[in-house]
């Protein structure tokens, strides 16, 4: 019994002190305790649905838009990836929109937490599109650090030396 | 008929379609301004974004190869600008979504110079081979990938007899909202999809048309009193390999 008022007593003294010390965070950054911190849109009052929802069924409203789009044609915002972006996102100190690489974005924050792998940046933007990018290629492509990192390894250079002189006699 | 009794007889008949579209609640409203009645029609075409897009249609263009000039890349350019793809000066691996060709009659030493792109088939063979039907045709005849289901076999690459489809080979980011590209997916024109959709043109027609040549024409195949049907009907084109019989929705007129 005494076990249980003491936890009890920890967690009501974490959550006041919690509350004390965040009062002028509130507004920009919310957080379960110890879970993923993200901030909420300034200006939007509401999500396209309640927050338990969407908490557990975004996916599938995104998926079920997607295809409505790609192969309708529909292109109505609410509930659209895009739509997503558009409200929910976070600017750094620069006033800057922060991509998804960054684990403040709205959605790599709990991606991140979870160790749910997010697909959709592979190909869709993070940010707003602000009309001026061209989508661009990292300078120094994937392939060619791979090559580097092999190249000053000589111990694996010489190894793969061995073996394409023995596939090409 | 004069010239008068005309004008009066197109405001007589605005009006009447237009009353009858409208009901008599706005109709003092609307009559009081010229402008409204004349705008009304062309708004009716456009459809809603909530609407799923028409079968009844399809898109389509024609190229006109005599007003296409050598010089002239502006319909390459809109298209990079429009839908995020560049080039990369790597030949090899970078996206084209459409090229300028240039093609001489090696007896006479003519010369023509023309865009090609996705052709977009009525039976075109990207879908016929993709083994998850990421290429798909939609029901409009625009032809695009499905690039969530897309597996980046490039079979589709294999059988366009246009080579109008590229492979993203890096990693991108900073795409275009309206149109989503990425490593490992095949990509190709759209013939500006995200634009038809709200009712505009394709980039490349928009260029060639403020640069002043007007070379390309984009409307619906299947509107007989759209411009693009009426030429298709009045003057001879031609699709590029027509024997392949893919009933192609891109027509080149002076080919």
């Amino acid at each position: 019994m005494f076990a249980i008022m003491k936890r009890l007593f920890s967690v009501v003294l974490f959550a006041s002190v919690f509350a004390l010390a965040t009062p002028t965070q509130a507004d920009e950054t919310h957080s379960q305790g110890s879970g993923p911190q993200y901030s909420l849109p300034k200006d939007a009052k509401s999500c396209v649905r309640d927050t338990a929802f969407m908490r557990r069924n975004h996916m599938n409203l995104l998926l079920h838009k997607r295809d409505e789009t790609m192969h309708d044609g529909i292109r109505t915002q609410k509930e659209s990836l895009q739509g997503c972006i558009n409200c929910h996102v976070t600017k750094d100190k620069a006033g800057k929109a922060i991509k998804v690489s960054n684990p403040k974005h709205f959605c790599a924050a709990c991606h991140e937490y979870t160790a749910v792998k997010l697909d959709c940046f592979e190909c869709h933007r993070s940010t707003p599109d602000t009309g001026q990018d061209t989508a661009s290629i990292p300078k120094i492509p994937a392939h060619a650090n791979l090559l580097a990192s092999n190249a000053n390894n000589s111990s694996e250079a010489k190894a793969l030396g061995r073996f394409l002189k023995g596939v090409t006699q | 008929m004069n010239n008068t009794s005309l004008k009066d007889a197109y405001i007589e008949k605005t009006r009447r379609d237009f009353l009858k579209k409208a009901g008599a609640g706005v109709t003092t409203l609307a009559l009081a301004s010229g402008v409204t009645l004349m705008a009304y029609p062309q708004a009716a075409q456009a459809r809603k974004p909530e609407e799923p897009v028409d079968p009844s249609q399809r898109w389509g263009l024609l190229i006109d190869v005599n007003k296409c000039t050598e010089d002239c890349t502006a319909c390459v350019t809109a298209c990079s600008e429009e839908n995020g793809w560049k080039q990369g000066g790597n030949p090899g691996i970078d996206a084209q979504w459409i090229r300028k060709l240039k093609i001489k009659n090696p007896k006479s030493g003519h010369e023509q110079t023309f865009p090609v792109m996705c052709q977009h088939c009525g039976a075109p063979p990207c879908v016929d081979v993709c083994p998850t039907g990421a290429s798909f045709k939609r029901a409009d005849g625009i032809v695009l990938v499905d690039k969530h289901i897309c597996i980046g076999c490039r079979y589709c690459m294999m059988a366009c007899p246009y080579k109008a489809r590229s492979f993203v080979h890096e990693p991108l980011t900073d795409q275009k909202s309206h149109a989503p590209r990425g490593k490992g997916t095949v990509e190709s024109c759209t013939m500006c999809v995200h634009r038809v959709d709200r009712g505009d043109q394709p980039a490349c027609v928009e260029k060639c048309a403020s640069n002043g040549h007007g070379a390309l024409l984009f409307g619906d195949l299947n509107d007989p009193n759209s411009d693009i049907a009426k030429r298709l009907a009045s003057y001879p084109t031609k699709q590029i390999r027509a024997d392949l019989g893919l009933d192609t929705g891109v027509r080149y007129q002076n080919l």
